[in-house]
């Protein structure tokens, strides 16, 4: 039985139990509402919440769970010598999933019988054009063990679907019955639904918790993996960044992390200044209707897309810098994609980011300690330089932290602004290029997926990650200190 | 404010500080302060008292322009401090409130250390030429407001990490600090015992030999033992306005007297 009707079914339960337990908690009661323990749509959301919960829990480990016992027991099964030479295992286990999930497909559509599929041999009819009619081509003609692996995969497949049906309108019942036999008037509904709704919350809580945590993981591996067949001191310590797909390249992380920091700290030095003045200018002297005008404008900023930026960057801000700086002008900028382009179209991508993040902190000082302040015969700046900016400087600093950690993680303006040239240079005009963008340009090659080449994509992305993570807690743990400072 | 020739008078004939004609304050559509004439005496402790909600803090903020940093709050009339209008446009708020110090009702100590919080006027107005001079200042300025013993060993610590009582002493030490002609105190014992009220009431007393103070008080009997005059605020009006002593035996309005013998409040 497929998922979907099983969901429906247990949903139709659930409404049912709804339904049922209401009354039959009145009942119990004698009619009377206050003998209840508790108000009657609580029995209600008990039986539903009962029939439905434990039963897509089932169905949720099911699937997850199913999918990886069917492919590990037909991989086991799968006879080593037939892998061919040029693939390895799971390259061949994927193609037996395709197979059997179009030979699935073709059942289904009605293509051909289930017992003609169960039948299909190699060299009889043609598979690869059965499973071409149904949009599941494959790359090669299917041979006979693949065949035999996805038969075998779908024969199991086919006993675990059933087994789940089994299993989870099992537990459906069970839950309603279980709850609906519960329902009488000394029964504290009430708590058990409280229960169930955090139980419900905690789940999503851990969900997204895990989902980090699996993202992390995969880093970590291919990042082990990596480091297994390219020495990590090369990768740390090289001051050459050179892939080259045919093997003996040089995969240094230095020249990209000095791109990395050099565009930052050029977007941070336009970003900085300029989004903390106009904090200033909005939160303190700004009378309300230019707030109300140019509050909303600053942030229409941050909501254009960063390729956009990107554009801006390569087709106004460089030709516009070359056109001082370049053999016309001063003479020391090559061309337009460079790290003075990058960095100052970064840093106006990052105003309103600093600038609202920046007013809202201004804002959040109580307007008692400008009272004091002027009280004392204090001026305006005096008050914002003295008071206002000290007790907010720890929320800024962690909004500038939070700057530099998107500034690290761009991608699109420095691909389109600073060049793709991996480079140790101090020249702001020369092109270079960051780790983000180096970590795109490997990934989207034809690359052997498990060559170093491909594979530094990964230890890229962890380094990076490292860093960000890092400077992210930086800003958290100031943040924090800085909310107990005026209490 | 500008600079005017302020006439030598005899010293036993007490000037006028502040005079009020006619002030109105309106916090948007609400009329907080209605038609209010008052003259408050220079070296004289005037009272302010009233239900809540009366307008006494409103009036006292009007007396050293705090309003202006209230968006909805207008103020009309007129109102002269050693016979300059203090509303006029050639009058700087800031040199204003240099002058006329102020005690908020609510504490509010700068989250800085306690050293910093009363150092913060003297350095604003250049009031120490040395780090000594600022010591004494401070010393003096805390000594004042009696919580010198309390916090002499813990100069660096934060100010907003005193109690509630020893941050309003702070920001009464503060408000000092600066040598105001005239300090408006804005309920400064609310959260006080009595030994630390008796204190401050002694300051003011001191206080009142060079300048003149206007307090808020909840407490009539505070009000009877520190000031020489004092105002009877009721729903933004001016009620009564005279001798201490007049008002607590011998009130004229009959408001007054139902609200100084505990009947409205
Ligand atoms: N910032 C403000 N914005 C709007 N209305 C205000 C503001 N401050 C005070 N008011 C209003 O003005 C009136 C007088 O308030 P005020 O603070 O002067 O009273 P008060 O006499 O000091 O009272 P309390 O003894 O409780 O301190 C009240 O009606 C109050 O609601
Ligand atoms: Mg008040």
């Amino acid at each position: 039985m497929p998922a979907l009707w099983l969901v429906v079914i247990a949903l139709a339960l659930a409404t049912l139990g709804f339904f049922l337990g209401r009354p039959r908690a009145l009942a119990t009661g004698g009619g009377d509402i206050r003998a209840l323990h508790s108000r009657p749509a609580y029995y209600g959301w008990n039986v539903a919440l009962s029939s439905l919960v434990p039963a897509m829990g089932v169905l949720l480990i099911w699937m997850l769970v199913q999918s990886f016992v069917v492919n590990s027991t037909v991989a086991a099964d799968f006879p080593a010598q037939a892998v061919p030479e040029d693939q390895t295992l799971s390259l061949v286990m994927s193609d037996v999933g395709r197979v059997a999930a179009g030979i699935d497909l073709a059942v289904r559509r009605g293509v051909i019988s289930e017992t003609d599929a169960q039948n299909l041999q190699v060299g009889g009819s043609n598979i690869r054009d059965l499973l071409a009619q149904v949009g599941k081509p494959l790359a090669s003609d299917v041979i006979e063990p693949v065949l035999t692996a996805a038969q075998e995969y779908r024969a199991l497949a086919s006993t675990g679907n059933t087994l789940r049906g089994v299993a989870v309108l099992g537990v459906a019942l069970l839950g309603f019955g279980f709850a609906f036999l519960r329902t009488n008037s000394t029964f504290r509904a009430r708590n058990v639904v409280e229960s169930g709704i955090r139980t419900l919350l905690v789940l999503a809580a851990c969900l997204a918790v895990l989902t980090t945590l699996g993202i992390v993981l995969s880093l970590v591996f291919n990042t082990i993996e990596f480091f297994k067949i390219y020495p990590a001191s090369e990768f740390f310590l090289s001051l050459t960044w050179a892939p080259s797909f045919g093997g003996g390249s040089e995969l240094g992380i230095a020249p990209l992390l000095w791109g990395t920091f050099y565009i930052s700290i050029i977007a941070l030095a336009v970003a900085v200044p300029i989004g903390l003045f106009s904090a200033i200018y909005l939160s303190e002297y700004a009378t309300p209707k230019v707030r109300a005008l140019a509050k909303p404008l600053i942030e229409v900023l941050a909501g254009i897309p960063t390729i956009v930026y990107g554009l801006f960057a390569l087709l106004t801000v460089g030709p516009l810098l070359v056109s001082v700086f370049g053999d016309d002008g001063v003479g020391i900028m090559q061309a337009g994609t460079a790290v003075m382009t990058a960095g100052l179209v970064m840093g106006i991508m990052l105003i309103p980011f600093v600038s609202s993040l920046s007013d809202d902190i201004i804002n959040a000082v109580p307007q008692a300690m400008r009272d004091g302040s002027f009280g004392l015969g204090a001026t305006k700046s005096e008050t914002i330089r003295q008071v206002i900016l000290p007790a907010a400087l720890p929320g800024i600093v962690g909004a500038i932290l939070l700057a530099a950690s998107r500034a690290i993680g761009e991608t699109m303006i420095v691909v389109l602004g600073a060049g793709a040239a991996a480079r140790l240079s101090l020249n702001p005009f020369d092109a270079m290029t960051t780790v983000t963008a180096k970590i795109v340009s490997q990934l989207t090659g034809d690359a052997d997926f498990a060559s170093p080449e491909a594979l530094v994509a990964f230890a890229l992305g962890m380094t990076l990650f490292v860093i960000t993570l890092g400077l992210n807690v930086l800003a958290l743990y100031i943040v924090r200190k800085y909310r107990e400072q005026y209490e | 404010m500008y600079d005017t020739p302020i006439l030598e008078k005899p010293v036993d004939q007490k000037d006028i500080k502040f005079a009020a004609r006619g002030v109105q304050v309106y916090y948007g559509d609400n009329h907080a302060i209605k038609d209010v004439d008052v003259d408050l005496e220079d070296k004289t402790v005037t009272a302010f008292i009233g239900p809540s909600g009366c307008g006494k803090s409103t009036f006292l903020r009007c007396l050293n322009r705090m309003n202006d940093t209230i968006d909805v709050c207008r103020v009309e009339g007129d109102i002269q401090l050693d016979g300059e209008d203090i509303y006029d446009k050639r009058v700087d708020p800031v040199q204003l409130r240099a002058k006329v110090g102020m005690v908020f009702q609510k504490p509010n100590p700068f989250p800085k250390s306690i050293y910093d919080n009363v150092a913060y006027g003297p350095r604003i107005h250049g009031l120490a030429g040395n780090k000594a001079e600022l010591d004494e200042i401070v010393e003096k300025s805390l000594r004042r407001a009696a919580i010198w013993g309390e916090v002499k060993d813990r100069l660096d610590a934060p100010g907003t990490g005193l109690s509630g009582g020893q941050q309003q002493r702070l920001c009464i030490a503060r408000a000092v600090a600066t040598e105001p002609e005239v300090l408006l105190m804005d309920e400064p014992c609310s959260a006080l015992d009595p030994i630390a009220t008796a204190q401050v009431e002694e300051l003011i007393d001191e206080l009142r030999e060079n300048y003149s103070v206007v307090i808020v008080t909840h407490s009539m009997q505070q009000a009877a033992r520190v000031s020489q005059k004092t105002a009877f605020f009721h729903l933004g009006n001016l009620v009564e306005f005279g001798e201490t002593s007049h008002i607590f035996t011998n009130p004229t309005d009959e408001r007054t007297e139902s609200y100084i013998t505990g009947r409205i409040g």
